[in-house]
C-alpha cells in the first residue's frame, strides 16, 4: 500500500470518528431539547413545584441553581486566583509547588459524590451547617476549587513573558506588574475560564445531593432578609437544585406529570448551560478586541 | 572631563556552573550613546540585563563584582530594585506594549506610582510621545489600543514609556532587530535626539546601527570586554586584532 492510499483512509477513518462523536453528541442534544422545550412555560419557568399533582413547575430550583452558583463563585473565585497567581508568578519550582499542583490534579479527578459525601459528614454534620445553601456552595468550592485554578493559571501563562519584564522594567513592584499589567491583559481568557466553570458548576448534581439537600422549601420572593427562613437569600435553608431536581423526580417522583417536568429541566438546564458557553465565547471575544485593538 | 553615572568593575555572571561574564570592567560617561556590539552569545546582552538588574528574575544566576550607579552599589543588600529600575530603564528587543491604550501605556509608571493630576498626565504623555518622535503618527488616536501600532510605532510608544518616568539611563537590548530598516531608522533618530538628555546603552547585532549613533563602542567576545574606545576608532582604527576581524566581517 503505497504512502497516499494510506493517508487516505487515515485521514478517512479520523472523519467518520469525528462524525461519530458529533452524531452522539447531537443525538442527545436533540432528544433532550425535543422532549423537554415543548414542556417549557413562564409558568413552568417560575412556579414551584408540586409533589403530588400535575402542573407544578420548577421555579424554586431554577433560582436555588443560580443562586447557590453565584455563592460558590464567590466563594471560590478568589482562592482559586489566588492560588493561581501564587502558582504562576511567584512560586519557584521545588517539591513544595509539585505537591501542591499534584494535589490539584488529584482534587479535580475526584468523583464528585465523593466530594458530596465528605461535604455531607464535614459541612453537614461536623460543623453542623444542615443540608443548606451554604454547605452545598462549601461543597462546589471543593468541586470548582481545582478546575478554576487550572484555568486561571492557564489564563496567566497565555500572557508573555516580554510584558512581565516590561513592567518590571518600568519600576513597578512584582505585584504591580501582575495586578495593573498581566491581570488586565489576562481578563478576557480568566472569565472565560469562570463562566465555563460556572456552567460545570451549574449541572452538577451529585455533590449536592448530601449537602445542599433534596428538599425546595416554598420561598416569599417579597422577602428579602436573609435570617428569615422562607427568604429567598437565606444562605441556612435547604435548596434543592435544577440538576438535582432531575435526578429525584426521575428516582422517586410521584407527580402524574414526572416525566414532563424532568424532561422540561434538562431542557432548561442544557439551555442554560449552552447560554454559559456562548456567553464566554461572546464576552471573552468582545473583551479582548476592546483590549487589544481600536 | 564629564562624570561617570554607571561604572561596573571585575563583573563575572554565572548561570548554574557556566560563566558568561568573565571579570567586565567598563565605565559610562553621563549623557550620550554608548555600543555594546559583539557576535551572538558574547555575553553583551547578559552584559546589559545586569544594570537594572534584570538577571534578577532568572534563576540560578550568580554574580559577583561591582555594579555602582552615582556611586551607589546596585547590588547593596539594601538596593531597591523598584527604584533601580525607575532610573535605569530598559526597551527590549521584542516591542511590548501593555494592551492598553497608547495614552494608558505612556503613563503606566506614573499612574502607579500615584499621579492623578490630568493635566500634569496629560503634557507627560506628549512631551514623552514628542521625545520618542511618535506624537505627530498617534496624536488622533491616544486612547486607541497601542496593539493596533506597527511595530515601529509600537517600539517608539514602549521607549516614551520608559521617558515617562524620567529616568537617567536608557538600555535598550537590540531594539531595532524585530523592525523594518525604515522603522530602524526612524528609531536611531529617536535615539540621535535623546542623546543629549540621557545616557543611553544599545545593544545592537548591526554594525552600521552603531557607527551611525553611537559616541563610544565597546565590543565583546566570549564574555570578555576586548575594546571600549570612540566609535570612530574602534571602526576606523580598532587597537584589537580580534576587533578588527570582527569589524571587517571575517566572523560574527
Amino acid at each position: 500500500m503505497n504512502s497516499k492510499t494510506q493517508n487516505k483512509i487515515a485521514i478517512g477513518g479520523l472523519y467518520g470518528i469525528a462524525g461519530l462523536v458529533v452524531l452522539i453528541l447531537l443525538a442527545l442534544l436533540g432528544y433532550i431539547l425535543v422532549s423537554g422545550v415543548p414542556q417549557l412555560s413562564w409558568h413552568f419557568l417560575t412556579a414551584p413545584g408540586k409533589a403530588f399533582l400535575k402542573g407544578g413547575g420548577v421555579g424554586i430550583q431554577l433560582y436555588n441553581s443560580f443562586y447557590l452558583l453565584i455563592l460558590a463563585m464567590l466563594i471560590s473565585f478568589p482562592i482559586a486566583l489566588g492560588a493561581a497567581i501564587y502558582l504562576y508568578e511567584y512560586a519557584k519550582d521545588n517539591w513544595v509547588t509539585t505537591t501542591i499542583r499534584t494535589a490539584i490534579e488529584i482534587l479535580s479527578s475526584l468523583p464528585s459524590v465523593v466530594v458530596g459525601l465528605f461535604g455531607f459528614l464535614f459541612f453537614v454534620v461536623k460543623l453542623h451547617l444542615g443540608f443548606s445553601i451554604l454547605s452545598g456552595a462549601f461543597a462546589l468550592t471543593f468541586f470548582n476549587l481545582p478546575l478554576l485554578t487550572r484555568s486561571i493559571e492557564d489564563s496567566l501563562r497565555t500572557i508573555s513573558d516580554v510584558q512581565r519584564e516590561g513592567g518590571l522594567a518600568l519600576g513597578l513592584s512584582r505585584w504591580e506588574t501582575v495586578t495593573r499589567v498581566i491581570l488586565p491583559a489576562a481578563v478576557p481568557s480568566i472569565l472565560t475560564g469562570v463562566i465555563l466553570s460556572a456552567g460545570r458548576v451549574f449541572g452538577e448534581a451529585a455533590a449536592l445531593i448530601y449537602t445542599a439537600g433534596q428538599s425546595a422549601p416554598a420561598l416569599d420572593f417579597t422577602d428579602w432578609n436573609p435570617f428569615n427562613i422562607s427568604s429567598p437569600l437565606n444562605p441556612m435553608r435547604p435548596a434543592e437544585t435544577l440538576a438535582v431536581h432531575i435526578w429525584k423526580i426521575n428516582s422517586e417522583g410521584i407527580m402524574p406529570d414526572a416525566k414532563a417536568i424532568s424532561s422540561g429541566s434538562s431542557a432548561v438546564l442544557v439551555i442554560a448551560i449552552l447560554l454559559f458557553n456562548f456567553a464566554a465565547r461572546y464576552l471573552g471575544k468582545r473583551l479582548y478586541k476592546r483590549l487589544t485593538s481600536a | 572631563m564629564k562624570e561617570e553615572i554607571l561604572t561596573t568593575q571585575d563583573l563575572h555572571l554565572y548561570y548554574g556552573d557556566k560563566e558568561a561574564l568573565k571579570g567586565i570592567n567598563l565605565n559610562f560617561d553621563e549623557k550620550g550613546i554608548t555600543a555594546l556590539i559583539g557576535p551572538s552569545g558574547c555575553g553583551k546582552s547578559t552584559y546589559l540585563r545586569t544594570l537594572n538588574r534584570m538577571n534578577d528574575l532568572i534563576p540560578n544566576v550568580t554574580i559577583t563584582g561591582t555594579i555602582k550607579f552615582k556611586g551607589d552599589d546596585l547590588y547593596a543588600p539594601s538596593a531597591d530594585t523598584v527604584q533601580i529600575r525607575k532610573e535605569i530603564g530598559m526597551v527590549f528587543q521584542q516591542p511590548n506594549p501593555f494592551p492598553f491604550s497608547i495614552y494608558d501605556n505612556v503613563i503606566y509608571g506614573l499612574r502607579i506610582a500615584g499621579e492623578k493630576d490630568k493635566e500634569k498626565l496629560d503634557a507627560v504623555v506628549e512631551k514623552s510621545l514628542r521625545q520618542a518622535a511618535v506624537w505627530d503618527e498617534v496624536k488622533d488616536h491616544l486612547h486607541e489600543s497601542a496593539l493596533a501600532l506597527s511595530g515601529g510605532q509600537q517600539q517608539r510608544v514602549c521607549i516614551a514609556r520608559v521617558l515617562a518616568v524620567s529616568p537617567e539611563i536608557i538600555l535598550l537590548d537590540e531594539p531595532t532587530s524585530a523592525l523594518d530598516p525604515v522603522s530602524s531608522s526612524q528609531i536611531e533618530a529617536t535615539l540621535l535626539n535623546l542623546r543629549h538628555d540621557y545616557t543611553i546603552i544599545i545593544v545592537t547585532h548591526n554594525l552600521q546601527q552603531a557607527s551611525r549613533i553611537a559616541d563610544r563602542t565597546a565590543f565583546f567576545m566570549n564574555g570578555e570586554l576586548i575594546e571600549v574606545d570612540q566609535t570612530k576608532n574602534i571602526f576606523m582604527n580598532p587597537a584589537n586584532k580580534q576587533t578588527e576581524d570582527y569589524i571587517s566581517g571575517r566572523f560574527g
